[in-house]
Parts: C-alpha cells; sequence; structure tokens
C-alpha cells in the first residue's frame, strides 16, 4: 500500500469522525440527514480508495448503489421534514 | 509510472475535501451552512476519487462503473441538497443565530407540502 494510499484512509477516516459527531449531536433532523447523507458519500469514496489501491473493480458496484441509495434516502426524509417538522 | 502519480495526487486531494466536510460539519453554526460543506464531497471528491480510479481501472466494466458513479452522483447530489434545504427553511426556526439577511422571510408558503 503507497503512502498516499494510507494518508487518503486516514483523511476520510477522520472526516468520518467528525460527522458521526455531528450525527449524535443533531440537534436538529435535518442536522442528521445531512451528516447520514454526508456518510454514506465518506463510504463511497472509501471503496473508491480501495479502487485505486487494487486496481480491482468489485466495490465499484458498491459505490454506484450506495449513491443511488443515499439519494433516495435523503429525499425521503427531506419529505417527512417537510410534512412533520425538524 | 505517470497514471500512478497522477491517481495519487487525485485520491489525496478527494480525500482532504472529506476531512474538510467533516471539519465543517462540525464547526458551521446551523443547518444550512453544513449542507454547505457536506456537498463538497459528494461532487467534487467523488469526482476526483472516481478519476484516479479511471487510471488504475484494469477492464471496460470498472470505466462503465465509473462513469456511472460520476453521473449518478452528479445527478442526484444538487437534488438532495435542495431537497434537504427546502424541507429544513419550511419546517422553521433552523436558521442559526448570526443570520443577517433572510430574503426569503414573508414570502413563502409556510402551510407544508408542495
Amino acid at each position: 500500500m503507497s503512502v498516499a494510499v494510507t494518508i487518503a484512509y486516514l483523511l476520510v477516516a477522520a472526516g468520518a469522525v467528525l460527522t458521526l459527531v455531528r450525527l449524535v449531536q443533531g440537534p436538529s433532523l435535518a442536522d442528521r440527514v445531512v451528516a447520514t447523507d454526508l456518510l454514506l458519500v465518506l463510504l463511497s469514496c472509501g471503496a473508491g480508495i480501495f479502487t485505486v489501491d487494487t486496481g480491482n473493480g468489485t466495490y465499484l458496484i458498491v459505490m454506484v448503489v450506495v449513491g443511488v441509495l443515499g439519494f433516495l434516502g435523503t429525499v425521503t426524509v427531506a419529505r417527512f421534514i417537510e410534512k412533520r417538522g425538524a | 509510472m505517470v497514471a500512478d502519480v497522477i491517481s495519487e495526487v487525485l485520491v489525496v486531494a478527494g480525500a482532504f475535501l472529506c476531512l474538510v466536510a467533516g471539519i465543517g460539519l462540525v464547526r458551521l453554526p446551523d443547518v444550512f451552512a453544513r449542507m454547505h460543506a457536506a456537498t463538497k464531497p459528494a461532487t467534487l471528491g467523488l469526482l476526483l476519487i472516481s478519476t484516479a480510479a479511471l487510471f488504475q481501472a484494469r477492464d471496460s466494466a470498472s470505466v462503465v462503473a465509473l462513469v456511472l458513479i460520476i453521473v449518478v452522483q452528479f445527478l442526484t447530489s444538487p437534488v438532495g441538497a435542495h431537497m434537504v434545504g427546502r424541507a429544513a427553511y419550511r419546517a422553521g426556526g433552523l436558521l442559526g443565530p448570526d443570520t443577517v439577511l433572510d430574503e426569503l422571510d414573508g414570502r413563502h408558503d409556510t402551510s407544508g407540502a408542495d
């Protein structure tokens, strides 16, 4: 594993920890939706870094699915907030 | 060799955007400012990391999947952010205490969805 890939993994992991802090703290439901969406993006970035590291395309389809699922989840909860309040 | 260097630079740049988003999410004052930070890695960060992976791809199926990821993310990420922002504004009371100007105040329908 090259140094650049290790640094990239560490940066994404640090970002994910900070995102988890916001996810736990809230304070509103909209904050948690934003944090959850970002957490899925970071998961997708991690799979991308794995692909860069190994050249193995196994997890690329995971990135596609996570992207679509993240969008669907965000839109669903956004509609919920609009009807019920944050 | 050159492709390896390019993809290493791109992957570190994309991962750096992920860290910046995490810092912004913790430090910025209200949900709209946090959304501004959170949507950077969703488009640019993922684009940089996917481009880095394109340089390392060994077969055409990987290239197709990576282009699909970029297209899907660029189509869905702004729409999702827009919907969360609209819902949060309509829910009310989420603007930070330091907000100077709210141009939508009194000019939009607060009676609920659609």
